[in-house]
């Protein structure tokens, strides 16, 4: 880590270990060469997650995500990081966990489960956040009946924590996460959100049921939320869009009143889904990339 | 501000005093329609606004306009801000005029936003040259296809991307031009290139429509 944008920026560090989480949108900003190559400081990073000051532990972790590090040493380490104790916030919150937790899901080892499973019962928020996100991205069904356990009581239990600015649980990662995860079991537990008071969770919820059930009734929900008066939403919606594949919304996502980066992530997430069982010149795929170099 | 045109003024002040999104849309787009070169400089000033919506209209606007909109669009890019940047490129890409070649060169290579390297390479692709704009400039076209061909290995697949589809609008422009044969030999083994070995499937998949589109490889394949 010896380029001066690869040092911990502490202003940065400082944000980011409140309880807010991670803006998704802030990869426009970082240069393209921030994306390259394997880091030959890796190791230093690794062993960065024991140093003495807790920033630095908490940057390693978040670095050897944002560069992919797949090295069976750092996943263990990260593992480890899991359990720390001694990285908190003054509302009790655990930051290195979290880091930890959104680094696994950015390597791919399925290692990681078991541990990412205990995170669910976190008493913090945003690890069990993490956790759920990260079991999307690793894609493994054993993890389906703990993310289940989060969503008992249903939505009436599903009201804001006193005084804080989430839910009582992270439901909208762990709705996505059973709609990734093909959890057709969970149909009849997730359905009720889709009628939950606040919106990202409703769209959580009908991004979920559509990848459960297929049925287009879902799916035009999230087409129709791309015209929402917050920005967020749309952005939101449209990463829905992507996610689900739902190559109908082409048009819609081509149009929505948000930045074109986010609208061409959305229409490339259409057209893998579509090449996934079509080639590069049927006509879907061509209308689809006719509609992205719009957007360039 | 310059509002020389007297019937935009009251249509400048409802920008101004826009209260929400909505409103501001529907004001932008209510000057962009009198298609007043007077409503240039207003038009620019609402691509740094931080509104997509707003912007794309502005945007439509500018490249109704067309060549009137270069000088001012060139002088008033936004260094400070990419969204507004990005914005001011692509309208300079759409309108195509051969003066923001310069500009759109550069801001291919080296603007550290995606969003603004995929307006400018998309640009280069698309420029309308005249036979006189080459008089005494011959590189024109080996630093643009060295600067596509430079970016079409960008580790970000939207930049490859764009630069594919500004292959495929330069070599459909310049086909039947002699002096470009070996540039555009160059560029159709990059396309190839892309199209077999490139690690994104949505990028092999554009390399692939731009073949097709310019009819060098049969549909069937």
């Amino acid at each position: 880590m010896d380029s001066p944008s690869k040092q911990p920026d502490l202003a940065n560090v400082q944000f980011l270990a409140t309880e807010q989480a991670i803006p998704p949108e802030a990869h426009e900003a970082i240069p393209p060469e921030a994306h390259e190559a394997i880091p030959p400081e890796a190791h230093e990073a690794i062993a960065n997650l024991r140093h003495e000051d807790l920033s630095i532990r908490y940057y390693a972790a978040w670095w050897l995500g944002k560069f992919r590090v797949r090295d069976v040493v750092a996943v263990d380490a990260l593992i480890a990081a899991l359990d720390d104790d001694a990285n908190r916030t003054a509302m009790g919150g655990y930051p290195l966990r979290r880091n930890a937790a959104r680094a696994l899901g950015k390597l791919g080892d399925k290692r990681a489960v078991a541990a990412l499973i205990r995170c669910l019962d976190c008493s913090d928020f945003y690890v069990r956040e993490a956790a759920a996100q990260a079991l999307e991205a690793l894609g493994d069904a054993s993890c389906i009946s703990a993310l289940l356990s989060l969503l008992d009581g249903g939505v009436d239990a599903a009201q804001f924590a006193p005084g804080l600015p989430h839910l009582v649980q992270p439901y909208e990662a762990v709705i996505e996460a059973l709609g990734t995860l093909h959890a057709t079991e969970a149909v009849e537990q997730i359905r009720p959100f889709a009628d939950h008071g606040v919106e990202r969770v409703r769209y959580a919820a009908m991004r979920s049921l559509y990848q459960l059930t297929h049925d287009p009734y879902y799916a035009e929900h999230l087409v129709g939320a791309l015209s929402s008066s917050e920005v967020q939403l749309r952005r939101s919606a449209l990463a829905d869009l992507g996610a689900i594949g739902y190559v109908p919304a082409a048009s819609a996502i081509a149009q929505a009143p948000v930045e074109n980066s986010f609208k061409l992530l959305a229409l490339k997430g259409l057209l893998g889904h579509h090449l996934s069982e079509n080639d590069a010149h049927s006509e879907a795929a061509i209308r689809l990339m006719t509609l992205m170099d719009t957007l360039l | 501000m310059i509002a020389t045109d007297p019937a935009i003024e009251p249509l400048i002040t409802a920008i101004a005093q826009a209260d929400s999104p909505a409103t501001l849309i529907g004001a932008v787009r209510a000057l962009a329609q009198t298609a007043s070169l007077s409503a240039i400089p207003t038009l620019i000033e609402v691509l740094g606004y931080n509104n997509p919506g707003a912007a794309s209209v502005a945007v439509a606007g500018l490249v109704q306009m067309g060549e009137a909109a270069v000088p001012l669009l060139l002088e008033q890019i936004d260094d400070y801000n990419y969204g507004a940047r990005a914005s001011s490129l692509r309208a300079l890409a759409a309108i195509a005029d051969p003066r923001a070649f310069e500009v759109l060169l550069e801001a291919a290579a080296t603007d550290f936003a995606p969003s603004v390297r995929r307006a400018a390479i998309k640009g280069l692709g698309t420029l309308r040259w005249q036979p006189r704009d080459l008089d005494g400039q011959p590189s024109i076209h080996d630093r643009t296809v060295s600067t596509l061909l430079l970016v079409s290995h960008d580790s970000d697949w939207t930049i490859r991307y764009a630069a594919i589809a500004a292959f495929q609008s330069w070599i459909f422009t310049l086909q039947n031009c002699s002096e470009t044969t070996d540039l555009t030999r160059q560029a159709l083994e990059r396309l190839e290139h892309l199209r077999q070995t490139d690690e994104d499937e949505v990028v092999r998949a554009r390399a692939s429509m731009a073949q097709h589109q310019l009819t060098i490889v049969p549909y069937a394949q």
